[in-house]
């Protein structure tokens, strides 16, 4: 019997080989059923280049050399085992995928790794630990902002950069005078997460977690 | 997603030129758009010249008190900028209505007005499409076209241009400045960047191969009272069913151009002398040629109340 981290590999394995479904059609050869292993980097190189490509995750500088069709999601989930990053549409509507790069947040799914050369990116992982948690990781907890928790990592990533951007003055579509500091109202938290969608249906605890953090009563 | 090869273009020039040499290359920007149509193999290209590095992602004043707005630009930028805020207030709106702040931090200026359109059948590969691939036919047409074009379609194609900034920009009388292959740049009005679908749906612009927007330009501030109203599905991040961008001084002289219901941003500046008897008379000419389905008929109402409401904001 497999024990749980030999499953964990093979998992990671097939994951990974996942990028290269175009390689696998392609060379149906290397695929064998009988084969525990996914294809070799070797096989893949051969039908896309393989490009490098360097930046901060959570602090840490990772260099990687990828096919060029990995998205910044699958590099960070399947190539640094950054798993706390979800794939929900990996279509840019759900924000599941959501982390922080230079400061902003954005759907790591519908972003190539390779365009993300010497940038700062902020995952989940990033942002705090089960015993040290983030101020808005500890509201999620204490709001019950979440059911099932799949999309969580995403709406605190954009809970995180939503509070930098009111406070840069990025003003949203409900803000009611372009020209003035745009307000910490429901309203304008409830407007600025609609990239976060929640199939559990979490919002008002969410919209209350990330209200706590911004210092004012939902 | 089919492979390709990648490549980081250091000057627009270079960009330009090295797509001019690969006729299935495409540049990326934001990728918002590209990676969704890639990874669903409705566009296929074997090459990506990556134009991020090029120093395209300043906002300047222009000699003439308008602003130069690099290509590279993000949405969020634009919408948040000061000048814009003041002087373009419809353009801020207009960003600020789409997307979500998410795909707005990607989204670049010029890659906002070449996205494709939404249409499901677009999307869908398993049907025909006329604009994915030209001569198969269009499954709206008959199909379930409740989002659809009213306006200036055709018998190819009835897909509406999926863009508020677009729209905005076009009551603003936006320049498109560009670069080609040889190096030539020129500089493309609004008006005639986008094309009506005619039979050939699938050229949806008038940029040459391998030419690369480098800024938007916008004549110097018009003042007047500036209102984008989106009408949609839901109250955040859906497209437009009918959208109005309006410039309206307080003559109740003005310009509109509405999104949602065409190929491209779509105003026709006579139907404006009609903006002081309201927006009946406004409406009647502006889709006074419209063709609509069954299904999307209402479009016509909802545009003429549309910009009533806005009419009467502005007055207000």
């Amino acid at each position: 019997m497999k024990s749980p981290s030999d499953f964990e590999l093979s998992r990671r394995k097939l994951l990974a080989g996942s990028a290269a479904s175009v390689a696998l059609t392609a060379a149906p050869s290397i695929v064998n059923a009988q084969s525990p292993a996914v294809p070799s980097e070797v096989a893949i190189a051969e039908i896309s280049a393989l490009s490098k490509v360097s930046f901060t995750v959570n602090g840490t500088a990772r260099g990687l050399t990828l096919d060029p069709r990995t998205t910044l999601l699958d590099a960070l989930r399947e190539h640094l085992r950054l798993t706390g990053t979800k794939k929900g549409c990996d279509h840019g509507q759900c924000g599941a995928c959501t982390v922080i790069v230079g400061g902003r947040r954005i759907n790591s799914c519908m972003t190539l790794a390779v365009m993300h050369e010497g940038e700062r990116i902020t995952t989940i992982e990033g942002l705090g630990t089960p015993d040290n948690m983030h101020p808005m990781q500890a509201a999620f907890v204490k709001h019950d902002g979440y059911q099932c928790g799949y999309c969580t990592p995403g709406q605190i990533c954009s809970a995180v950069a939503v509070l930098d951007e009111i406070k840069a003055g990025i003003p949203s579509h409900v803000s009611a005078d372009l020209n003035a500091p745009p307000q910490l109202s429901n309203a304008e938290l409830r407007e600025r997460m609609s990239g976060n969608i929640c199939r559990c249906g979490a919002y008002s605890n969410i919209a209350e977690a990330i209200s706590e953090v911004a210092g004012r009563p939902a | 997603m089919r492979s390709f090869t990648y490549e980081r273009a250091r000057t627009p020039a270079e960009a330009a030129a090295s797509a001019s040499r690969r006729p299935d290359a495409k540049f990326i920007a934001g990728g918002t758009n590209l990676l969704d149509l890639m990874k669903l193999e409705i566009e296929t290209p074997a090459h990506l010249i990556d134009v991020n590095g090029l120093a395209l992602d300043k906002i300047e004043t222009t000699q003439e008190g308008g602003l130069r707005i690099g290509a590279l630009v993000r949405n969020t930028d634009l919408a948040a900028d000061g000048r814009v805020r003041r002087d373009y207030g419809v353009l801020s709106r207009a960003l600020l209505a789409g997307a979500s702040g998410q795909l707005r931090n990607m989204a670049t200026t010029a890659g906002n007005l070449l996205q494709r359109t939404r249409c499901p059948y677009f999307y869908d590969t398993n049907q025909p499409c006329n604009k994915r691939r030209p001569g198969s036919g269009c499954a709206a047409i008959g199909g379930f076209s409740r989002q659809h074009a009213v306006v200036g379609a055709s018998e190819s194609c009835i897909a509406t241009h999926p863009s508020d900034m677009a729209v905005a920009m076009r009551a603003l009388d936006a320049g498109i400045e560009t670069v080609r292959p040889d190096g030539a740049t020129r500089t493309i009005p609004i008006a005639e960047l986008h094309r009506l679908p005619g039979d050939t749906p699938h050229i949806e612009t008038t940029l040459m191969p391998g030419e690369l927007i480098t800024a938007v330009t916008l004549p110097k501030p018009v003042g007047g009272k500036q209102i984008y109203r989106k009408v949609r599905d839901r109250a955040s991040y859906a497209f437009a069913l009918v959208s109005v961008a309006a410039i309206v001084q307080r003559d109740g002289t003005g310009r509109v151009a509405l999104g949602g219901v065409a190929h491209k941003p779509w105003r026709i500046e006579a139907a404006e002398a009609q903006m002081p008897r309201g927006a009946k008379a406004v409406a009647a000419q502006l889709l006074a040629d419209a063709k609509p389905t069954r299904q999307n008929a209402f479009k016509l109402a909802l545009a003429e109340r549309t910009l009533g409401a806005v009419l009467a904001e502005a007055k207000g």
